[in-house]
This record gives C-alpha cells, structure tokens and sequence, in this order.
C-alpha cells in the first residue's frame, strides 16, 4: 500500500472507531431507558401510588410511603443543603475570590462533588446514628444535604461570575453595600443560573441509595417521624429488586422509571433553562 | 437628597458584617465537612485497625464467625473492576469526544451532548438493577461461554476465563463500571477538546494532514492535561461506586484468578453487610474499609481535580 493510501486507512479506521465508540455510548443509554420503560409500565397503576409496600408474595401493595419518604428526604436535604451551598458559592464569587482561603474551598469542594457517596453516608452514620442510636429519617436528609452542597456552590459560584461587573459598579455606585449588591442585584440576575443549581442539586440526590442504606434504613409502614427510620425509593428499589418475589420485584422496576423518569426531567429542564440563559447572555 | 443618615449607614455595616459572616461561615463549613469526615472514619475505624494493625491491608481473611478481618479481597476486587472500566471506558470516552468534537455535524453536536450527559444523571441504583437483570444474563448465555470456550485454553490470560459462566462477577461488575463512567470522562474530554485553538488545527490541516493524524498530533498533546484529569476523575467515581457493583458482583469475600467469578469491592461489601454486622469489631472493620476508600479515592479526585483547575472552569462539566 501506498504511504497515502496507509494514512488514509488509518485515518478511516480511527474515525470509525470513534462513531462506533458514540453508537455504543448511545445504545447503553437507549437500552437502559428501554429495559425500565418496558418492564416499569407493567407495574404502572394507580395502586402504585396509593398503597404501601406489601409485604413479600402479595399483589396488592405500592410504593406509596417509599416515594413521600424520598420527597421529604431530599426536600429536606434541598432544604438544608442549598443555602449552604449558594451563600458559600457567594462568599467564593464576591468576598474570597482568589484568596487562599478560597482557593482550598473551591478545590475542596470539587472532591466532595466527586467524592463516593457511601463515604457521606458513613460520616452521617458515625456522628449522627450512633449518638442517637437509631436509624432516623433525619440522618437520611442530612446526608443528602451533605451531598447538595458541592452541586449548588459550584452553580452559584460561576453563574454570579456571569453576572456583568456593570450591575456590580452601578450598585455601588449608588452607596449599596456588597450584601445590599449581592441580595438584591446579584441574585436576582443570576436567579435562573442558582434555580438551575437547585433542580441538579435534587436530581443528584433523589436517586442516591448507598448514604441512606445506614442513615434512614428502611421503613415497610407510613411513617412521617423524622426521628424514626423512613422509606424510600431508591433503598426499597434495592431490597425488593434482589428478593426472590415476583411482586417486588416489580415494584422495584416500577419504582426505578419513575425515579429515572424524574431524574431526566429535571436535567433535562436545568438543561432548557441555562440553555436559554446562554442566549440571553449572548445578546447583552 | 438627604445627607447620609449615620443610624442607616451603621445598620447597613452591622448587615454587611453579618452577611459576610454568614458566607464565610457556609464556606468554612465546606473544609469542616471534609474535615469530618475523615475525623469520623478514623475514630469508626480506630478499634479494627488497633486490633489487626497493617494485617487489616495484607489479610484476604474475611470471617465473622471468628472475627477475622483482612480488607485485600476488597481492595483487589475494587482495583481490577476499576481496572477492566478504565480499559473500556477510557477508548470509548476518548472516541465519542473525538467523534462530538471532530466529526459530528453540527445540528447533533448538542442532542449528542445530552444524551451523553443524561447517561450522568441517571442513577447508579439503574444501572445496578440493569446490569443484574438485563446484562448478566445476556453476558453468562452469550458472552461468557465464548470467553471460557476461546479464552480459556491460551496459556497465561487463560487463567482469567476460567470457571463456570455465572453471569455476575468481576467482569461484569467492571462492564457496569465503565458504562457508568462513559459520560463522564467522554464530557471531560470533550470539554478539553473544545478549548484546542482551531489557530493550531488548522495548521495541521494546512499541512496536509489527515483528521486523525491532526488529533493524535495536535489536539491529544495540546490537552494531555485535561485528558489525564478526565480519567482520573472517572477512575474516583469507578473506585467509589456503590450499589451498581453492589447488584451484580456477587459478593464473596474471595480473591480468584479468573475474570467470571464473583468477588466483592469495597463500597460494595459496606453496602452489603453494614446494617446486618453485629458485634462492634465487624462494623468497626467495614468503616475501616470505608477509610480506605476515602484515601484512595481522595488522593485520586484531587489528583485530577489539580490537573483539570488549570483549565478553563466551566459550568456542569464534572456534574
């Protein structure tokens, strides 16, 4: 073969390669959505929101008390999270900047964004569970809270650096404080840049599982004690999928599309939504 | 307008004073977390390594009977599922870049970029639940018995498909692995990628040079930064993933040669027996493991994390 005609082989072969490497990466994903697609509707009824989780070998149960438990989990955890991680995000955007102080936090904060969820959950369970020596919904929250902070600081911290210095200026021009600045100019500017933080804050946490296996355990009855252990979605996804009963496992595949489905609906819209703030920058 | 009020502008210090107070706090809370958490492992952890010493690395003993425990079965298992993910994750990552960056049209640039990125998003449980019930069965019927059929007779890896095809194991565990941290080196890559001036490949280009020889010659060098830092970043999240490995690993505290058989991981066997181990030297031993995972982890993530902050900082990337 020519030198040519040898580069010119090469180039094909690694281009194809590279097209089959994103039909495979593609097909994993269509395949995971199908598999829960066509195995979740099946369970899909009424019952599945209205009923609890059954105990093993009977039809008539739902996930119910899983899916409240997993609302009030992460809404606690948003709660509790979130304004940890916007005012921190503000104190990295506005006040440290390049400090050092800042600089750690920042670096930091990247390795807990990273860092394996498990790991949260057992320094949950050692400074929380074991002090009150039970499992509580509470601990669930909080080591979903744990995990919201490094997803909302990051998305505070570079949409305030988005906002244009001239807003910055003009308020301080006008005798504002940087607090007065930050709460009524900064933030409103940068609000849909922080919403989007929030919704991948909540689908990050939503789905996690091995933080609450030690934290909130597991609950087969309603329970809205916050001092008691609480079901959830994701834990009774892993209990019920690896049973030997038919019933339960597939309201383990039930529970896993409407988590799935809840989870890209949110990135999807957090997508939309800084999609669309890209064009609004773009045309300032 | 009115002269400053002296009452409103010492009001406005004390807010500013406080407001300040209040995000440095949120920020220092961030250290206190990390802090923390290696505090709190190490005081969990404290019992087991008294009482075994270094033997809790180097023992593959794992008993509750006895209360023997030993954490290389577990190190083992989380170092070559890790392994066999970077082995098929780190080319495919690498091809869907090349292909997002280089070759694709522009009107799929983006729906490709989602779903790449939507891949991120979903849960680890998904996969778990995925990989047990949709890929381990189709592994153990077509895929396996090839392996040990082909594979199994060549002197030196044949070692590595040896045994019965029981679907779950090391291997699949490792395959979970790599679809799982796909996205998340290939948006890495894809990101580092971007920031090559077209100044430079189009020079390439005016050389004559093919699409290929330009990215193995201009592109992959210009970013060789960023590229490391991507995989470390997804080896962090293969190390540390939890219940995905935990569905279809099979849990045996067991080191064997072969690929096929099951084994256990780290976060896999804390995720197993954390909640069902008595005694205080049991749990004390899982959290031990636990330690061990946030170092490894810990050292890797920043090691990327230290490669990847002298890029460009962009929003969403490693979310």
């Amino acid at each position: 073969m020519t030198r040519r005609g040898y580069r010119k082989a090469k180039n094909a072969l690694f281009l194809g390669l590279s097209m089959v490497a994103t039909a495979a990466g593609l097909a994993a994903l269509a395949a995971i959505l199908f598999t829960l697609l066509t195995h979740g509707l099946a369970g899909m009824s009424p019952a599945l929101f209205t009923r609890m989780t059954p105990p093993p070998d009977s039809s008539q149960g739902g996930l119910l008390n899983a899916i409240f438990g997993s609302a009030v989990m992460t809404a606690i955890g948003i709660l509790v999270g979130s304004p940890i991680g916007v005012l921190a995000g503000t104190y990295l955007a506005e006040y440290g900047r390049n400090s050092r102080l800042a600089t750690a936090v920042r670096f930091i904060n990247d390795v807990l964004l990273s860092a394996p969820s498990i790991i949260i959950g057992l320094f949950i369970y050692e400074i929380l569970v074991v002090r009150m020596g039970h499992f509580s919904a509470l601990a669930g929250a909080l080591s979903l809270a744990v995990l919201a902070i490094p997803v909302t600081l990051r998305t505070t911290e570079d949409m305030l650096n988005l906002v244009p210095i001239g807003m910055k200026d003009s308020s301080a021009a006008l005798g504002a404080y940087p607090w007065r600045t930050t709460i009524s100019i900064l933030y409103p500017a940068a609000r849909s840049g922080i919403v989007t933080g929030l919704l991948l804050a909540v689908a990050r946490i939503s789905g996690e599982t091995a933080p609450l296996l030690f934290t909130a355990l597991n609950n087969q009855f309603w329970s809205t004690n916050l001092n008691a252990p609480m079901a959830n979605l994701p834990v009774v996804i892993f209990q019920f999928a690896l049973s030997p009963y038919a019933d339960w496992q597939q309201l383990a595949w039930s529970g896993a599309l409407i988590i799935t489905l809840t989870i890209l609906a949110l990135s999807i819209s957090a997508r939309t939504l800084l999609a669309l703030l890209h064009r609004q920058g773009s045309g300032r | 307008m009115a002269l400053i009020d002296p009452r409103h502008a010492a009001q406005q210090r004390i807010y500013e004073r406080l407001f300040r107070a209040a995000t440095l706090g949120a920020a220092l809370l961030v250290l206190l977390i990390l802090g923390g958490v290696a505090l709190s492992l190490l005081k969990g952890a404290w019992p087991a390594l008294h009482h075994f010493g270094f033997g809790f690395v180097t023992s593959e003993v794992w008993n509750e009977v006895t209360d023997q425990f030993g954490a290389l079965t577990a190190i083992y298992g989380t170092l070559v599922t890790s392994a066999i993910a970077m082995a098929i994750a780190v080319p495919a990552g690498f091809g869907i870049a090349l292909f997002l960056t280089e070759l694709c049209p522009p009107v799929l640039k983006r729906p490709i970029g989602v779903a790449v990125e939507l891949l991120a998003a979903v849960p680890s449980i998904i996969f778990g639940i995925w990989g047990l019930f949709v890929l381990a069965p189709v592994l153990q019927r077509h895929v396996q018995p090839w392996l040990i059929a082909h594979l199994g007779p060549v002197p030196l890896i044949g070692k590595l498909f040896q045994g019965p095809p029981f679907g779950i194991g090391i291997l699949t565990a490792g395959i979970v692995l790599a679809i799982m941290v796909l996205p998340f080196i290939a948006a890495t890559m894809r990101d580092v990628f971007d920031t090559v001036p077209p100044m430079l490949k189009e020079s390439g280009y005016g050389l004559g040079a093919t699409t290929w020889e330009v990215i193995w010659n201009v592109v992959v060098p210009h970013s060789r930064a960023g590229i490391v830092g991507g995989i470390m970043l997804g080896l962090g999240r293969a190390l540390g993933e939890t219940m995905a490995v935990t569905f279809v690993i099979g849990n045996a505290h067991r080191i064997s040669a072969s690929l096929l058989a099951p084994g256990t991981t780290i976060s896999s066997a804390i995720a197993n027996e954390f909640t069902e181990a008595v005694g205080d030297l049991y749990t004390s031993s899982l959290i031990a493991l636990g330690l061990l995972l946030f170092i490894i982890t810990f050292s890797v993530i920043a090691a990327a994390q230290a490669m990847l902050q002298r890029l460009e900082r962009r929003a969403l990337t490693s979310i």
